[in-house]
């Protein structure tokens, strides 16, 4: 979906979390903050998606405890929910030896020409679809059941430490059959013909070291965006190092190795600017030995770029100075369409941040939340 | 027969104890979906296999197996074997 140039209404923030889901409302000012939940209380809520082809239909990931994984639909903002009456599943194999979905990670509204269509991305790794807004799903593409592509997904050895997973499905406003997808593990890959065949798109992409960069199996992608207003650029966070890529080309470039040589260029989430290509902020966490994955120094910072990576811009004006050891996920970090920019990130020890001038200044809006999985910002209104 | 539902699945079922009938475990899985709609996924997999921790009884003893042979006079207790933090 291109983003949409607003100047008033107001944003709602979705916050998934370990325990539940919560939705923080504000006007256009983004000053202050009416928190709405918890919504689904001890239920693991692993992303919720505001559909911004309507405006109202609201889709939440859940997973409770042991009960197999689920989506509920809201159309009245989360005031009543209902749950799909098919959630994504993979397709039955004889003698029960097929794959089963742990959870839904990832909810992407799909091309603005097909108003009821989303896709699920899923842990292990799985691509589902569906046509009536949510209300049942399933399995989409070749991905799921192609040889090639389940070899590359490895096993659950081989993933996150929350399961491996699919994510980052990305639309190409421009073409409904032109996707892009992301694997932890597993790489990226694009395909322009509905899912009928997907092709890696890794060159330039970086492994960890000793492996075969030409393996799709050996990379592993955090989270991938498309800038709205030039569809040809991609930002992407890998496990590797920060990337962009101009199509038709196919080489990413790391542009990380700009940033600043004590902070790195490791880090989980991807947020573009929803008008100007050449900006884009990150959330660097430190990838040195045992890989600790927490502020560098324990001084957190988003880093932004002006110039599609060529420099970064230090932002920390209201954050701690020190022993804030945060952690943010993929998920955990977005930004609204409004003028300024707002930019919002969660932290594993359930902070919720936000800055209504692009990163020149960070407020916390909430405090002692579950550990936070997902952040998205929905302008309303 | 009688069936005791374990709390996580109160929503769907609105009590703890419902009335289902099956001549297996997995028939009477299958009435519970009819009457509750979706309640059979969260306990049981797209591979027809029960989700871990997710237990069953059948007059107190423990069983693992769908095609598990039912009367109409046992009693059937699910339960969700919680773990974790």
């Amino acid at each position: 979906m291109m983003a949409k140039h607003k100047t008033s209404g107001g944003v709602v923030l979705l916050v998934a979390t370990r325990k539940g889901g919560w939705l923080f409302h504000s006007d256009a000012r983004r000053q202050s903050w009416r928190v709405d939940g918890p919504h689904f209380l001890g239920h693991i809520i692993h992303h919720m998606v505001l559909d911004p082809r309507d405006g109202r239909t609201l889709l939440a990931a859940a997973k409770t405890g042991h009960l197999g994984p689920t989506v509920y639909r809201s159309t009245d903002m989360g005031s009543t929910w209902k749950e799909a009456r098919q959630p994504p599943a993979f397709a039955p194999q004889p003698g029960g030896t097929g794959r089963v979905v742990d959870h839904s990670f990832w909810l992407t509204p799909a091309h603005g020409a097909e108003p009821d269509v989303w896709y699920a991305g899923t842990s292990p790794q799985g691509l589902f679809r569906s046509e009536d807004g949510g209300v049942s799903w399933s399995p989409f593409s070749i991905l799921n059941d192609d040889p090639q592509f389940r070899a590359w997904m490895g096993t659950a050895q081989d993933g996150t430490p929350d399961g491996p997973m699919l994510h980052s499905v990305i639309v190409d406003p421009r073409d409904p059959k032109h996707l892009y997808i992301g694997m932890s593990g597993g790489g990226v890959h694009e395909t322009r013909d509905g899912g009928q065949s997907f092709t890696p798109l890794l060159g330039g992409l970086e492994v960890v070291e000793g492996f075969d960069p030409g393996d799709p199996s050996f990379h592993d992608p955090h989270c991938v965006r498309l800038c709205p207003d030039n569809p040809d650029r991609l930002y992407q966070q890998n496990h590797c190092g920060i990337y962009r890529l101009d199509r038709p080309g196919d080489q990413w470039q790391r542009v990380g190795r700009a940033m600043p040589e004590a902070v790195g260029d490791i880090g989980f989430p991807m947020v573009v600017h929803p008008r100007d290509a050449d900006r884009c902020w990150v959330f660097p966490m430190d990838g040195a030995d045992v890989w600790p994955r927490t502020a560098p120094g324990g001084t957190p910072a988003v880093y932004g770029t002006r110039d599609a990576g060529e420099h970064w811009q230090r932002l920390d004006q209201g954050l701690p100075s020190a022993q804030a050891w945060w952690t943010v996920k993929r998920q955990a970090m977005n930004g609204d369409t409004l003028d300024p920019v707002g930019l919002y990130f969660g932290t594993t020890s359930g902070e919720l941040w936000a800055s209504s001038d692009e990163g020149a200044q960070w407020t916390c809006i909430a405090r002692h939340l579950p550990e936070i999985y997902g952040v998205e910002a929905a302008v309303t209104g | 027969m009688q069936v005791l539902i374990p709390s996580p699945l109160h929503g769907y079922t609105g009590s703890a104890r419902v009335q289902a009938r099956g001549a297996t475990l997995g028939a009477l899985l299958e009435d519970l979906d009819r009457q509750f709609p979706g309640i059979r996924f969260r306990i049981i997999d797209e591979q027809g296999r029960m989700r871990p921790h997710m237990r069953f009884f059948i007059n107190q003893v423990a069983v693992f197996e769908l095609d598990e042979v039912l009367r109409e006079t046992d009693e059937v207790v699910i339960v969700q074997a919680l773990s974790g933090g």
